[in-house]
């Protein structure tokens, strides 16, 4: 029972606002002494581990791109181009980006994404653009929201995508855990089951993409009314 | 052969990089602290491998106390909002050559480069195609960029500067919680909670079998932040037991909607902090959890869907 000591830490700092960072780490080092292991073994297993998933961290490699294309005016230039559409709506880029996203992941392009690589630098400005060619200046706070739309997008849409591909991570996972319980399962066989959750993620967010939109003209309008 | 230890490498340059720039920087007054931080990231990136685990793990703790004691930020230098609408104008189309190729390069070397083979040895380590496709794209990139846009030496190192104080120590979180995963799973903590699951709940019906499998995979997902470390517990524990064994479900569709309720708890978690977090960073809100707050509806939406559907499909009348 005192193992579950580091899950009551890591619930109790992150509700207190306390840096995750420190919590995450006071949590490990609580729990490997609580099962019995040394401090000395604690902190070696805790760098062991943090030295094997380095390549979490690859994905900054971004940066000086991303930053470069900034300074040279990127996230502008995305704005300019929804600037001109007229149909484009905030709801309809981050739909037809959903759209992609899920798509391109059940292919197994996961890669075709991210936060760094393609929410920071042209999904969330043309996203803000749309808004702002419609509302004219908008409030930090629905700005903001916009963006927050934005990563959820990216997120959701590979999350209920990338199963449908045979040969993802969690899939393979699935199928080695059953294989270890005796059970034999075909990688195509666990897929095809990812196809109504997907078809499910697809209606529930573009519904609520379209309700940011509808939000989205209700606060325009009243912000108009109230002087 | 381009393995992953050459992209680890390029990561602990760029790191190194960032660490001189903040050491320079008098307009931030914890600039030390600051350069210590992503010195020490760069120093694991490229010595990582050959440090004796608990050096590693010293060196961590280190990180942990000077992120607690605050990185503080710098001044950037980087161009004004008017210089950028310029630029806009100026360039056009073409910033988004460099762009579009991180991700282009990166999908060309999972599907193709992976089994290029030059004089006997294969271009890049096939075993990590995805993870060294995406450093190859980053330099293809950056090259390309510098020649379209002719910017001053070091503004690549100054750009990464900026975006790195932007997103701050929330940049090493998602590293730092993996390897909480694997403490927990050291000590056994998955073993723990399978035993209070199994001794308390009481699951007579098949339909409070699905529900607790179901919730059980989002709930634990949400406390490790990962579908996968809560996947080989909760199934242990309900799924194969219970909703397969006991009640005949067919495990291809319990597992995978399984896999799936995981994601729901992914998606309302703080601990899955490279989802949730570094983007709320990334993007600059206020709010930690402004990205959560979003995500939550549709998670529980589909959380509810995903037991309609595995009560439905997972039992063959």
């Amino acid at each position: 029972m005192l193992t579950l000591c580091g899950i009551v830490i890591v619930v109790a700092g992150f509700a207190a606002g306390i840096n995750p960072l420190l919590v995450v780490t006071v949590a490990a080092l609580a729990t490997g002494v609580a099962a019995g292991l040394n401090i000395v073994a604690v902190i070696a297993a805790l760098g062991h581990a943090f030295t094997q998933n380095r390549y979490v961290g690859i994905v900054w490699l971004v940066l000086p791109v991303i930053g470069l294309l900034e300074r040279a005016g990127l996230r502008e230039r995305a704005q300019s181009l929804i600037a001109d559409l007229r149909q484009a709506t905030t709801g309809r880029i981050l739909i037809l980006y959903f759209l992609i996203r899920q798509l391109s992941a059940a292919l197994g392009l996961t890669a075709l994404g991210g936060h760094a690589q393609m929410v920071r630098p042209l999904i969330a400005p043309m996203a803000e653009a749309a808004a702002e060619r419609r509302f004219g200046i908008l409030t930090p706070a629905t700005r903001f929201l916009i963006r927050a739309h934005a990563a959820a997008v990216d997120n959701i849409a590979v999350f209920f995508g990338e199963d449908i591909f045979i040969a993802i991570a969690s899939i393979l996972l699935i199928k080695g855990f059953l294989q270890t319980n005796g059970i034999e399962v075909q990688p195509l066989q666990l897929s095809v089951w990812a196809i109504p959750t997907a078809l499910v993620a697809l209606v529930v967010h573009t519904i609520r993409l379209l309700l940011l939109d509808r939000r989205l003209r209700r606060q325009a309008a009243a912000a108009e009314r109230t002087p | 052969m381009i393995t992953l230890p050459m992209i680890y490498d390029l990561a602990g340059l760029m790191f190194a990089a960032v660490a001189l720039q903040a050491a320079r920087d008098r307009a931030n007054p914890r600039r030390l602290f600051s350069a210590g931080f992503w010195g020490l990231y760069a120093v694991n990136f490229v010595a990582g491998s050959y440090l004796p685990d608990f050096a590693n793990g010293l060196l961590v703790l280190a990180m942990v106390a000077l992120a607690a004691l605050g990185l503080g930020r710098g001044a950037a230098i980087t161009t004004t909002d008017d210089q950028r609408t310029t630029g806009a104008a100026r360039h056009g189309n073409i910033l988004f050559i460099p762009a579009l190729l991180i991700p282009g390069v990166t999908l060309l070397g999972t599907l193709v480069l992976k089994s290029v083979i030059i004089a006997g040895h294969p271009l890049i380590d096939p075993a990590q195609a995805t993870l060294v496709s995406l450093g190859l794209g980053v330099v293809v990139a950056l090259i390309v960029a510098l020649i379209l846009l002719r910017p001053p030496a070091l503004a690549p190192i100054r750009e990464a500067r900026r975006l790195v104080e932007t997103i701050g120590w929330a940049a090493v979180l998602p590293q730092m919680l993996a390897a909480l995963g694997a403490v927990f799973a050291v000590a056994g903590v998955g073993t723990v909670i399978a035993g209070l699951l199994n001794n308390y709940l009481p699951l007579h019906t098949r339909l409070l079998a699905v529900i607790a499998y179901a919730v059980g995979m989002a709930l634990f997902t949400a406390i490790m932040g990962n579908a996968f470390a809560a996947f080989p517990v909760i199934t242990a524990a309900i799924g194969l037991p219970l909703v397969v064994h006991k009640f005949g479900g067919d495990p291809a569709v319990v597992c995978a909607l399984g896999m799936l309720s995981g994601f729901c708890g992914t998606l309302v978690t703080p601990m899955a902090a490279n989802f949730n977090i570094v983007p709320a960073a990334l993007l600059e809100l206020p709010d930690r959890n402004g990205v959560i707050r979003v995500q939550v509806p549709t998670a529980l939406v589909l959380l509810m869907g995903n037991i309609v559907l595995m009560y439905v499909l997972a039992f063959p009348r």
